[in-house]
């Protein structure tokens, strides 16, 4: 049974620091459970998120090793017997409690996204898709929330001015789904672009890496919307909608 | 000591929890034109809902068009050995494909036919393909669409609030309080109804797939109002759990491995199941590996593999091979689809499967087996409710979903959970709505009875010497692990009933340190009391049925009795004592009566 060191972070509102456990550390452990074996046995007011220990709910969002990460899928044995393993919250979001930050940012973004318009039922009543249609919109629908992309997007990190006009990687993925949507009849350009302020990611890719379900944030969402909202501004295109009509109500 | 300070919000209907079901019933009652409060233990779109996996049974008739409400109807009340009640059985079977088609008209995606439709898969005890799906994660589907569909209605939504206790105004619930997580202050609600959708109990076992939120707050709550609760000893102990390592074991694997073709296999690689199909489930059930693999494709010529018994069946055999000795190494058995289906099926049918056993247990799913046991999923049991209306049977007061009884029986059917959310969630959200309109007089919320809640919450804080609140919880779950398992009997039962009062002797003293900012330790001693409750009426529940039926097995009654069939145990405090009684079921009438006589 190896011993760890895990400084955790500890603190309250703008203070706090690391404080360190020695954690015994049995066969298969990830960092949640070790989190949970300090809040039982040594700092039971320690304060984490957690539901469903089984990377399925996005709740246990850390910066572990500096790295973010979800903790019930980071298996301590990645580390070596003995390593000092920092924890601490994901820093772009204002501190709570310890790893607990306020991420009601998120939840103000989300009420934004201009939600799907149904387009009408076939003549039977009935709605169809076929399979591959849908395969692209599922791969966004697989996000599970745990906003790790939010956290490392430079734009919401460090540019507290462009926060109010800017949604996010979470967020663009949302919208592309929704755009992907077979069923799906409204127009969202004018929204990612001056709400969703897709504009000012500059596709550095560091939401993809992040990303516990590997959804191809960048290249499957966010560059083909960019491309889309270049194609609706070019003035030869527009032209042609303004005669042919758009394919999509606007949001 | 000063007047505990609280914030106050009113609404006509609150809502607390806010899964599938806390979500269809706020958007029924918003729908309905009624202000509604949502109240979640944890942030918005992570209640237990998300971790569902396998899908949502209704009989649509997409792949098999056979299907129809009545044979899933059958299905549901034989799969809860037809303790269930049967007119919530009919309301389900019945409304189930259309709340899926309203699932989708809200955006949900589901995997779908060659034909465009919504495709449906294979699962135990139901006769037909019938599990409206997306790959193996159906409920994340399902909660993230009823989320964004829910933050563009007119719904208030209170995230991170836990309701310790209702309030009622005479005889009628008026109301919750509770306190913010985030802060630890207090908050009031004043409602004309309150719906609990809080889900289940599962935390007050070892082995669970259940979260933290799973402390059984809404059951607690409803008892403590003076509601009814019913069938509280029907837990169901899912057969296929993760076993290996340690810190993972509980965690759920999906009942979807075996409808997609994976089988049970002991250490000596046999296919056990055959060797444990119950005389009431011979009819429909193959006896035979050849027929049992031609069912697959072949539903009609083919009785059903036994690898899709009910779950009862399924965790009962399983308990019994690893304690002959036929285990595997970790002590389960082998789940194994890499032998029979391709790679590329298997990641594309069970995607979060994969990851899960890869990135948790170091197993490629795709290439060796995996080793799985029982684990504690789901109570039966709970709120006794009226089944059209949902209404417990104190005014004021609905309930649906896990937390409400009555639906499953004595076992509930793998994917009529995510149904049950749907189609009584919305009635529920419906008739509160109604209910509130109907409502007459002042909402009247006595400050007294809320000032001494308060006190009572804050009080662990005061306290020099007394226990840690984890080292209490885990008692509890050792010994509800140990005493009220899968198998149970008198004197373990009476023993465990002896063993939570001494917990909850503990509890009475148990310290907390720290400030009340989100402060786990605080959360979890205040979550003592309803977990110390409802696993005292699982276990009283427990040793009242004296036989054994769907997820109640006692090895001193180990025969299902007939008498026993008509009689629910209900449990209610009366004199600040639970009482247990035995209470007749609804009478089945005739005409759905007739549908157990066609086939056998």
């Amino acid at each position: 049974m190896p011993t760890f060191t895990m400084k955790v972070f500890r603190g309250q509102g703008a203070q706090g620091d690391f404080r360190d456990y020695k954690v015994d550390v049995d066969e298969g452990m990830v960092v949640l459970d070790v989190i949970h074996r300090i809040q039982a046995t040594q700092a039971p007011d320690l304060a984490c998120r957690w539901n469903c220990k089984a990377g399925k709910c996005g709740s246990c969002s850390a910066e572990v090793n500096g790295k973010p990460r979800l903790m019930c899928m980071t298996r301590m044995d990645t580390f070596a017997p003995g390593e000092t393993i920092s924890v601490a919250p994901i820093r772009t979001f204002p501190l709570i409690r310890d790893l607990v930050t306020d991420v009601s940012y998120n939840y103000v973004k989300a009420k934004q996204v201009p939600p799907l318009r149904l387009k009408p039922p076939d003549p039977d009543g009935k709605y169809r898709m076929m399979q591959e249609d849908v395969d692209r919109p599922q791969e966004f629908h697989k996000c599970i929330e745990c906003f790790l992309c939010q956290d490392v997007c430079h734009v919401i990190r460090d540019h507290e001015e462009h926060k109010p006009h800017f949604s996010g990687p979470r967020f663009f993925i949302k919208a592309a789904g929704l755009d992907m949507h077979p069923l799906d009849t409204r127009d969202r350009t004018e929204w990612i672009r001056s709400q969703g302020g897709i504009g000012l990611c500059n596709i550095t890719k560091c939401c993809t890496e992040v990303c516990p379900e590997h959804i191809h944030i960048t290249d499957n969402g966010i560059i083909p919307m960019k491309e889309r909202m270049a194609d609706n501004f070019d003035p030869i295109v527009w032209l042609v909608r303004k005669f042919r009509g758009g394919p999509k109500e606007p949001a | 000591m000063a007047r505990p300070e609280y914030e106050t919000h009113e609404h006509d209907v609150i809502v607390i929890g806010a899964g599938g079901a806390g979500l269809c019933a706020a958007i029924a009652a918003a729908e309905a034109g009624v202000s509604v409060g949502l109240i979640c233990k944890s942030l918005l779109g992570k209640a237990h809902t998300v971790m569902a996996e396998g899908g949502i049974a209704a009989a649509m008739g997409n792949v098999w068009p056979e299907d129809n409400w009545q044979v899933h109807f059958r299905d549901t009340m034989r799969g809860g050995k037809m303790l269930n009640n049967w007119r919530m059985a009919q309301l389900h079977a019945q409304e189930a494909p259309d709340r899926v088609l309203e699932l989708e008209r809200f955006g949900a995606l589901f995997d779908r036919t060659k034909d465009g439709l919504i495709s449906q898969r294979d699962f135990g005890g139901h006769r037909y393909a019938r599990l409206a799906h997306v790959g193996d994660r159906t409920g994340l589907e399902m909660i993230r669409t009823l989320q964004y569909h829910a933050i563009h209605q007119s719904i208030d939504v209170y995230m991170e609030c836990k309701v310790e206790r209702l309030i009622k105004d005479g005889d009628r619930v008026t109301g919750a309080f509770g306190y913010w997580r985030n802060t630890g202050q207090f908050v009031l609600f004043k409602a004309k109804a309150v719906v609990l959708a809080t889900g289940g109990i599962g935390k007050a076992w070892k082995i669970t797939s259940n979260s933290w939120e799973y402390t059984g707050d809404g059951h607690s709550a409803a008892l403590w109002a003076g509601a009814d609760l019913i069938d509280m000893e029907f837990v169901q102990f899912h057969p296929t759990g993760m076993v290996w390592p340690p810190s993972v074991r509980g965690i759920l694997v999906t009942e979807s491995v075996r409808g997609d073709g994976g089988t049970l296999k002991n250490k000596d690689g046999e296919r056990f199941m055959f060797n444990y199909i119950p005389e009431f489930f011979k009819g429909e059930t193959a006896d035979n590996i050849e027929e049992a693999e031609r069912w697959y494709a072949d539903k009609k010529n083919n009785r059903r593999t036994p690898d899709l018994l009910p779950r009862d069946e399924v965790a009962r055999a399983i308990n019994t091979e690893v304690k002959a000795g036929r285990g595997s190494p970790h002590g389960g058995v082998f789940l194994d689809i890499c032998t029979r289906r391709p790679a590329d099926y298997i990641r594309k049918r069970l995607p979060s499967m994969y990851h899960q056993f890869k990135e948790l247990a170091n197993v490629d799913i795709t290439r060796e087996p995996m080793e799985v046991g029982p684990t504690c999923h789901y109570v039966m049991g709970g709120v006794r409710v009226e089944a059209d209306s949902t209404a417990a049977t104190v005014p004021g007061l609905f309930a649906a979903g896990e937390v409400a009884g009555g639906m499953h029986g004595s076992n509930r059917l793998g994917g009529n959970s995510l149904s049950d959310l749907l189609v009584f969630g919305r009635r529920a959200g419906q008739h509160a709505a109604l209910y509130a309109k109907n409502f007459g007089g002042q909402l009247v919320a006595d400050s007294t009875q809320i000032e001494s809640i308060a006190r009572a919450m804050l009080e662990p804080f005061n306290r020099s010497g007394g226990e840690n609140p984890y080292a209490i919880q885990a008692d509890l779950q050792e010994t509800m692990q140990s005493l009220v398992g899968i198998i149970r009997n008198e004197p373990e039962l009476k023993e465990a009933l002896k063993r939570i009062e001494t917990l909850r002797e503990r509890a009475r003293k148990v310290r907390v340190d720290g400030g009340r900012i989100y402060n786990p330790g605080w959360h979890v001693a205040l979550d003592l009391s309803s977990l110390l409750t409802v696993a005292e009426c699982s276990a009283l529940a427990a040793l009242e049925r004296k036989e054994s039926r769907g997820g109640h097995t006692r090895d001193d009654h180990p025969y299902t009795d007939d008498a026993w069939g008509k009689l629910n145990v209900v449990l209610r405090i009366r004199d600040g004592r639970i009482q247990v009684s035995r209470e007749p079921l609804p009478e089945m009438p005739a005409e759905l009566k007739a549908l157990f006589q066609e086939r056998k």
